[in-house]
């Protein structure tokens, strides 16, 4: 065996065994790298309260209500619904219906009291005319 | 093996050859790409204005990953067949993928604060990109680390090619775990879901910048190589 072949053979397999172990230890952590859990997550897991936590959803229709600073709201993942209260500024992308993660505590009478609210964009981009008229057509699609 | 196109003579002379093209057609790509950006596609029918952002963002970030591609391609040959054409575009190479990153992680901080609500967020997509941000300094730093060049460029490349399994991480964070960051809206297997409008600028730009890296590539190539041969020249003097 060549020289060069033999650095080929070690490289390869070299990197071969390092995607494996990344891999494992990806797979591994998975649950521990989510970046924020779904309110039915939260359901069936043991939260300790005042455990700061982050949670997202979609903006459940209907359920925004705002006064002054003072907002409350409601997030779902569309099988289990969340209330969370907020005291603060909403960034521009909130809506209802749309992607959000809160960042704060559940309180012990099931209460969300989020400290930070954050817009979750989704990957559609496109102009206000053909958003309207694909809603017209009612082919909009909110579901994934 | 034989590298006949990949002799740095000739590799010169055909960079000489195609260096004005790249001018002319990075030029125009940039000049059209940015009028159609911010001025005749449409806003956004939520983000408004603020997405326009993106046809700087994605284009880096692209540029940013495929930077990093092609280093660890060349890492290989360094390690490999010891090839000196490869050492010379690595390392003229890092340097502007560096750059690459740096805007994509500035520019998307910008667009995450009125749109997100926030600078930044430890979520996958955007840690696994500073990651590859510290790969690039690590990268240089380890070069530049040892008194010869010739022992700098092997540990770099070495980092360079452990370094490449971040490539899929980042590609993947926005599926396999729930992030802040979107998921792709054109790299995926379905039809793209932005608006053609919206497309045609945003492939202006990424065509822009990749003109521009090759531009800077064979000039810093080239006084990468004019630098060694004046070393070489004075070692034998």
């Amino acid at each position: 065996m060549k020289a060069k072949h033999q650095r080929l053979l070690t490289l390869l397999v070299g990197i071969v065994g390092l995607g494996i172990a990344v891999f494992l230890v990806s797979s591994a952590f998975r649950d521990n790298l989510v970046f924020f859990y779904t309110p039915s997550d939260l359901s069936h897991k043991k939260i300790h309260p005042e455990q700061r936590l982050r949670m997202g959803g979609l903006v459940e229709q209907n359920s925004l209500r705002q006064d002054g600073q003072t907002v409350s709201f409601a997030i779902t993942d569309r099988k289990n619904i969340l209330k969370v209260n907020y005291k603060g500024l909403l960034p521009d992308l909130f809506r209802e219906g749309q992607g959000v993660v809160v960042e704060g505590h559940l309180s012990e009478s099931g209460l969300f009291q989020a400290e930070t609210v954050l817009a979750k964009h989704d990957e559609n981009y496109m102009p206000k005319e053909v958003a309207d008229k694909l809603k017209e057509k009612g082919l909009w699609q909110d579901d994934r | 093996m034989k590298f006949t196109l990949a002799k740095p003579r000739i590799f010169f002379k055909v960079s000489r050859f195609l260096f004005p093209f790249i001018i002319v057609m990075g030029v125009l790509c940039f000049g059209t790409g940015l009028y159609t950006a911010l001025v005749t596609s449409p806003p956004d029918y939520q983000q408004g204005d603020a997405m326009r952002i993106m046809y700087i963002h994605v284009p880096a970030s692209w540029m940013a990953l495929c930077v990093y591609s092609l280093l660890a391609i060349l890492s290989l040959f360094i390690l490999v067949w010891r090839h000196p054409l490869a050492e010379i575009l690595a390392i003229s190479a890092a340097p502007i993928g560096a750059l690459f990153t740096l805007l994509s992680l500035v520019t998307g901080s910008l667009w995450g604060k009125p749109m997100w609500g926030t600078y930044w967020v430890w979520d996958a997509r955007l840690t696994s990109v500073l990651v590859l941000l510290f790969l690039y300094v690590g990268y240089w730093a380890l070069y530049k680390a040892y008194a010869h060049p010739a022992q700098g460029i092997r540990a770099a490349s070495l980092l360079a090619l452990i370094g490449a399994i971040n490539l899929p991480i980042i590609k993947g964070s926005v599926n396999w775990w729930n992030t802040l960051h979107q998921p792709a809206s054109i790299t995926k297997l379905s039809t793209p879901s932005i608006h053609p409008s919206m497309l045609f600028p945003l492939g202006l730009m990424t065509a822009a910048y990749g003109f521009y890296f090759l531009l800077l590539l064979i000039l810093r190539a080239r006084t990468e190589f004019n630098k060694r041969k004046c070393l070489v020249q004075e070692n034998f003097s």
